[in-house]
């Protein structure tokens, strides 16, 4: 009862705290879910995508400059 | 009240007591008002009751027979012919090609990217020894850039390349080199160039072979290492080779990979079998360029979407339970 008060509270009562919180909700969720998800496909493919072997390859900025 | 219920439904309503949602739900109880009630509208509600039930109770059969006529239709769309019917063929098993062997590629899993080294190799092979004669007309310079390639790399490859541009103020054509938003270069100019460099057989463009065979990566990489001495009896003309992967077995294209043919900078032996490996998964980057990220966002569809789906699922029996579970009394008139 006590958490479904304070959430009552907090968030429904008032539509525009609604709304809003919606909204956060909505940017965080995605953030979280996009790096999660992120982390997991790198880890998963470690070692294979171009990220993981560009280091390789690329010359620091200005070292070929004759 | 209670005591009207007959056995059946008191048996119902144990049942949806403890309904999924973990909810007790009351039964509830409906009095009916005989007078506002007519026979008919009572008759109606019953017998549209019946056909509902009906056809749920046939939900099975009906899912079985589409998905019966689904497969059909796309075993049909696949292989061009339909299923379980005999047919005629004057095909031979050697005429259709040997079935390639199925591969283990780092790429194959569903959550499996390319490897990106070996398409970096798989270029150089492609470069230094398929170019000679099949173009890749789907691929420009900048593709290869955040691929296989940093920016810098591509320029200076592209930079090696002379393209013709155009016209200049005094209207004629001139030559520059090639830049990141250059198509690769073609070996032939057309495609009877192309014929008459390979006695009459065309090299095919490879910007999207992996799509456009039987097989895809199996198949091509079968094709590059599957040459063999013609069997007895086989009789191959002047100019053809054998390979028992290539349809009808006699092929224009000769065997090209030899181990050690390229040297690979970053030191991976350059066998037969490595090279192939390296050019296929090229390839099948070239044809599907958007591979890594399709299964990335699969992914991610795959999890929000079936989190949707429970949650819809979920809520659904939420709001019907109280519904479903509550009891209609008749109380006829006194
Ligand atoms: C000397 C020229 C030449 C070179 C070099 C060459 N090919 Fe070919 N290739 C051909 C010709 C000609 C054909 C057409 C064969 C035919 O239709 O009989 C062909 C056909 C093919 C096919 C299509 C086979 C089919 O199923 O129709 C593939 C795939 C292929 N080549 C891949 C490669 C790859 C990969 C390399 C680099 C390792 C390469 N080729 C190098 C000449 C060449």
């Amino acid at each position: 009862m006590a958490l479904t008060d304070t959430l009552y509270n907090a968030l429904f009562r008032r539509n525009s705290i609604f709304v809003s919180s919606i909204f956060v909700g909505a940017f965080g969720f995605g953030l979280a879910f996009d790096t999660a998800t992120n982390r997991f496909w790198d880890n998963w493919n470690k070692g294979k995508q171009w990220k993981d072997i560009r280091d390789k390859y690329v010359t620091p900025a200005g070292a070929d400059e004759e | 009240m209670f005591s009207r219920l007959s056995s059946r439904s008191l048996g119902a309503s144990a049942r949806y007591g403890s309904s999924p949602a973990g909810r007790v739900v009351a039964v509830r109880s409906v009095q009916l008002d005989a007078e506002k009630t007519s026979l008919s509208q009572a008759r109606f509600a019953s017998s549209k009751a019946s056909t509902r039930a009906s056809l749920s109770n046939n939900a099975l059969p009906i899912t079985f027979a589409l998905i019966s006529a689904g497969s059909i239709a796309w075993y049909t769309h696949l292989y061009g012919s339909i299923p379980f019917l005999p047919e005629a063929s004057a095909n031979t098993p050697a005429e259709d090609g040997l079935h390639p062997t199925h591969y283990p590629w780092s790429h194959s899993g569903i959550l499996d990217t390319f490897d990106h080294s070996s398409i970096r190799r798989g270029y150089q092979v492609y470069r230094e020894v398929c170019a000679a004669c099949h173009s890749l007309d789907r691929i420009a310079w900048r593709n290869l850039v955040g691929v296989s390639h940093t920016a810098d790399e591509v320029k200076e490859m592209a930079g090696e390349v002379e393209y013709e541009d155009g016209p200049d103020d005094a209207g004629e054509m001139f030559q520059r080199p090639g830049k990141l938003s250059d198509y690769m270069p073609r070996p032939y100019p057309n495609e009877e160039a192309a014929r008459a460099g390979n006695a009459g057989a065309l090299p095919p463009d490879l910007s999207l072979i992996i799509k456009a065979r039987h097989g895809g990566c199996d198949y091509v990489f079968s094709l590059l290492t599957g040459y063999v001495d013609p069997p007895a009896g086989v009789e191959i003309r002047e100019g053809m080779n054998y390979n028992p992967y290539f349809p009808g077995g006699a092929i224009s294209m000769a065997r090209l990979l030899f181990d050690g043919l390229v040297e690979y900078p970053d030191g991976t032996p350059a066998t037969t079998s490595q090279m192939a490996k390296d050019v296929v998964t090229f390839l099948n980057w070239a044809a599907e360029p958007e591979h890594d990220s399709r299964k990335r966002i699969g992914m991610q569809a795959c999890i929000i979407l079936s989190a949707l789906t429970a949650i819809s699922l979920y809520v659904k029996r939420f709001k019907w339970a109280p519904i479903k579970s509550r009891k209609l009394l008749y109380t006829p008139p006194k």
